[in-house]
């Protein structure tokens, strides 16, 4: 019964393929899956858009930052979502290096930042503006900071700058590294109960959101040149006194290779381009409505046909 | 011997010469006490000093893969394992791959399962068994437990294999045991960040990377206790196989290796337990399956979901430990001459049976061959609903509040700030002063030299840390597991339920417990220290329990005809002659509690787990080569005090 099955999918496929696309390798294209829902359930809709035009996926789970040596390599062909403040650096490094390229840019616009959930703001009502964070330090103290108020900082994988934010701007807080983004889910779940104020590196899109409202702190604009140039923003003397860009890039990678073997597959990904509310809708799906990632992107599919459908046709 | 000579023996204890060691402690308490006079050299290594060994072994590392072109090696091996990996994905999950005949139905592999227990133990195991693999598809978890099981299924033979052939070697050739000691030494103590670029470089991300993982670390057990096991053959075994004139090849084969039969075997036990430790981590470089499930669904906080993927990996683990250990016990059966096929041949023809019923079964019953989304038992969000009540408790939460509180405040900052306070020098001379009291000089060097070399990496104050997490966790591990090891040893009621909390500590994953732990203790050093204690008080308990149990009948008879009360007998008798395996225990604790530290980065630290994590972006394999070795070293100065004196004191007190 497999057997049949499995024999009379891969004759649909080698009768379907030579038509169609003729120049697409018949090796599988391969999709590195991260430990976040929106980005597999992303991977997953795109390996389902390929799979209609005939092509072989399969998925690999990888780190999110060794993944790009792996791209460089060609051991996986491509990669869904590099997130401009997360992976940035390691990104940059690999096209540094060569074998990756930058294929596209997703619609949606990331912001990376310091956070509060909207229960906070009973504690501290002069949020969002961020003058108010030194009047309230006391509020997010914990033992581990004395007197003054914490910042939950995100993995210090993710190269963020907020220690020199916290100098740059006289800011009295210290900066606490959590090691992974599940250990910033625990610390929000734990203040939810007694709505103790917390304030914490979350970014957006992300389920989160959903979960928890919050808001972001509003730091002095990101003006370009304040990472590097003292003279730029709030403070003459000290460079990051000024908050992230909040139009971060959320970009495509792809390795170099990709379009000599599978051309095809490479001139959809080259238009594949997701909003903000898209991948909030994807991870809705495994995230609150508990789906399996491959049910969820064959029901986005279904749900949102014009948006992919496009994309098909060249 | 009697007690009271075990006593005497004690007094005149040779390898053991405090009047150095004491001398040494002195002279870095003096070091410590005159920190304000001491050259700046001797409080830190100069910035200036630090070589740039980092840039030297990205040097050597591009120089080995690209210009003596290892990866063509490595890649050509990840191709013959990706054969098999291939071969087991397609008959556990359907992988589409060569042979196509998979997925096996998950009933048919339960009823093999089952039909193997009770071969090896009877109807106890064969429940065992059933009720494990039953579980695991009922709620839900089929699929990715066959992802696991299909590069388990590959890692753990061919460690195994590996490990078998190593420890020949390694018992013909002592030059060759010289050469393999260390390495496997270090290829466990370092950290698991240091794993990762490599394995999935030389490797490729996949399946292959996780199987190569899991295969490095679970082998070395398998080489110590090979070579034990053949150590331990008696001469006249040899001799009467060489009398009936078999060659060197049928010596190995048909005497040896069957004489060290029980050793070997325990050695497939660990490979088989320390690959399941590995199934979450492995997840990073490509494992499929239960770790990379856990991981995602721990990144969107679904606890309950999570807890049910620990029970799995639990039971499982359960499920083939009992069983190898059946297999330890099980003495092989010997035949009459001519008799039938069949009958030789009884176990496999059972297991072939039913696992032939079973896929039988499952043709009928198309429940038994698949079970389909929605059709699981999975309690996720019920047990979400519990571990969130337990965690919101107004009475939990008190205390672990008032705990965090006390323990960061009074006790753990001023404990991490001392040891940073300390000179260089005077953290070196205690190591060398640890170092002679246990072998004299050579031990001295070897301490201090490890130390050394960590000073020079210019990593001191993190690796200070990184050693105050371990310190801490293993001391409160100590408080706790020692007292309820010598419970469990004394009292057999007590001992079953320890044992078996000893197991689920080991084997549930630790990124479930972290969670909680966050939830409870908040991103801080209380809920890093709490993960390594949960880990680190199992090998506690149990050498403890092995110890106490070993003790000669005789000489605790003795002490009960001499009149000694239960305290006496315990504190004078049994305990002293438990401590050198009990400092085994100690050992495996600071080197399961190395291994933990660096794992929970993942909660966030300021020690060197968390530059190795840094390292990952950007791929700097050099630094991260550096911080490794950093680890490693710190864990192998602890390493050979512990198993010197312990072995010195099993000499003295005439243990063997």
């Amino acid at each position: 019964m497999r057997i049949t099955l499995s024999i009379s999918a891969m004759a649909l496929a080698a009768a379907a393929s030579p038509a169609a696309f003729a120049a697409d390798s018949t090796d599988p294209i391969v999709i590195p899956i991260h430990n976040w829902s929106s980005q597999i359930v992303m991977s997953n809709v795109v390996g389902q858009i390929f799979e209609a035009a005939g092509d072989h996926v399969e998925y690999v789970t990888t780190d999110s930052q060794a993944v790009y040596e792996s791209v460089r390599m060609g051991d996986v062909t491509l990669e869904l979502e590099v997130w401009e403040g997360a992976f940035g650096k390691s990104f940059r490094a690999a096209l540094d290096k060569g074998g990756i390229e930058d294929v596209a840019t997703h619609n949606a616009i990331t912001r990376e930042d310091w956070w509060y959930p909207l229960w906070t703001k009973e504690a501290c009502p002069g949020l969002p503006d961020w003058h108010a964070l030194n009047d309230c330090a006391a509020v997010f103290a914990t033992p581990e900071t004395g007197d003054k108020g914490r910042f939950l900082a995100g993995p210090v994988d993710w190269l963020k700058h907020d220690q020199e934010r916290v100098d740059a701007l006289g800011l009295n807080y210290t900066v606490v590294n959590a090691g992974s983004a599940a250990a910033l889910w625990a610390e929000i779940a734990a203040a939810e109960k007694d709505k103790k104020p917390i304030i914490l590196f979350n970014w957006t899109p992300n389920f989160a959101e959903a979960v928890w409202p919050g808001e972001f702190v509003n730091f002095p604009e990101w003006v370009d040149g304040c990472d590097v140039d003292p003279a730029v923003g709030p403070n003459p003397d000290a460079t990051f006194d000024c908050g992230n860009p909040a139009n971060g890039y959320l970009k495509i990678a792809a390795w170099d290779g990709m379009k000599d073997k599978w051309p095809a597959a490479y001139a959809i990904l080259q238009k594949v381009s997701f909003t903000n509310a898209q991948i909030a809708q994807m991870a809705k799906l495994v995230d609150i409505d508990e789906m399996e990632p491959e049910d969820a992107a064959a029901k986005w599919l279904e749900d949102n046909a014009d948006v992919w459908k496009p994309w098909m046709t060249n | 011997m009697t007690a009271a000579e075990f006593a005497s023996a004690d007094k005149s204890g040779q390898g053991y010469r405090p009047g150095m060691a004491v001398i040494l402690l002195g002279l870095a308490v003096l070091l410590a006490l005159l920190k304000p006079f001491l050259p700046a050299i001797a409080l830190r290594v100069p910035d200036a000093a630090v070589l740039p060994y980092d840039h030297w072994f990205q040097a050597l590392f591009d120089f080995i893969k690209d210009d003596l072109g290892l990866i063509r090696v490595t890649r050509t091996i990840s191709a013959g394992l990706e054969w098999l990996l291939d071969l087991t994905a397609n008959l556990l999950y359907g992988k589409n791959r060569w042979p196509y005949l998979g997925p096996i139905p998950w009933f048919a592999i339960m009823a093999a399962v089952a039909a193997t227990g009770w071969v090896l133990k009877g109807w106890k195991m064969a429940l065992l068994g059933a009720v494990t693999f039953t579980w695991v598809a009922l709620v839900g978890q089929w699929d990715i437990a066959m992802q696991t099981m299909s590069v388990i299924a590959v890692a753990a033979p061919v460690a195994a294999l590996l490990g078998l052939i190593l420890g020949i070697l390694a018992w013909k050739s002592p030059r060759f045991a010289a050469i393999l000691t260390p390495l496997l030494a270090i290829f466990q103590t370092l950290p698991f960040f240091t794993y990762l670029l490599p394995a999935v470089i030389f490797f490729k991300v996949g399946p292959t990377a996780g199987c190569v993982a899991t295969i490095i670390y679970a082998m070395p057990p398998m080489v110590l206790m090979t070579t034990l096991g053949l150590k331990k053959v008696r001469a006249e075994v040899v001799e009467a196989g060489k009398m009936s004139g078999s060659t060197r090849w049928q010596m190995l084969r048909h005497v040896q290796v069957p004489s060290a039969r029980s050793e070997i075997l325990v050695g497939v036990n660990q490979v088989i337990m320390l690959s399941l430790a590995m199934v979450v981590l492995t997840a990073f470089i490509g494992m499929p399956g239960l770790g990379a499930k856990l991981l995602s669904l721990m990144n969107s906080l679904k606890l309950g979901r999570s807890f049910e993927i620990g029970v799995t990996i639990v039971l499982i683990a359960v499920t083939m430990d009992r069983m190898s250990k059946a297999w330890v016990v099980a003495q092989p059966v010997h035949f009459e001459r001519g008799a039938p096929w069949w009958v030789r041949r009884r176990s496999l023809l059972i297991v072939l049976g039913a696992f032939l019923g079973g896929l039988a079964l499952a043709q009928v019953f198309p429940y038994l061959a698949e079970v389909g989304r929605g059709q699981d038992l999975s309690m996720g969000s019920q047990i979400d609903a519990v571990i969130t009540a337990i965690l919101s408790n107004d009475i939990v939460t008190g205390v672990t509040g008032w705990l965090r509180g006390f323990l960061v405040g009074s006790v753990l900052i001023p404990f991490r700030n001392a040891l940073l306070w300390l000179p260089v020098i005077t953290v070196l001379m205690v190591a060398a002063a640890a170092g002679h009291a246990v072998g004299g000089w050579r031990s001295a060097a070897i301490a201090a030299g490890f130390l050394a070399v960590v000073a020079l990496t210019g990593w001191w104050d993190r690796a200070m840390i990184t050693l105050y997490s371990v310190l801490s966790a293993v001391f409160i591990a100590a408080l706790v597991g020692l007292p309820l090891g010598i419970l469990a040893a004394l009292r057999k009621r007590w001992s079953d339920p320890i044992l078996i909390a000893c197991d689920t500590a080991q084997t549930f994953p630790s990124f479930v417990y972290l969670i909680p732990a966050i939830m409870l203790f908040g991103v801080s050093d209380v809920s890093v220290i709490f993960a390594i204690f949960i880990f680190a008080t199992v090998p506690l308990m149990r050498y403890t329990i092995e110890g106490i149990r070993a003790v000669p009948d005789e000489v605790v008879e003795a002490a009960d005809m001499s009149g000694a009360t239960r305290m006496q007998k315990l504190f004078k008798v049994q305990l002293p002659l438990a401590l050198p395996t009990m400092a085994i225990g100690v050992n495996q604790a600071i080197m399961f509690a190395f291994f933990m530290v660096i794992i929970a980065a993942f909660i966030g630290t300021q020690d060197l787990g968390q530059e190795l994590q840094k390292t990952l972006a950007g791929n700097e394999l050099g630094k991260n080569f550096v911080l490794g070795m950093c680890v490693a070293l710190m864990a192998l100065a602890f390493n050979h005090i512990l198993m010197r004196w312990s072995e010195d004191r099993r000499k003295t007190l005439g243990l063997g």
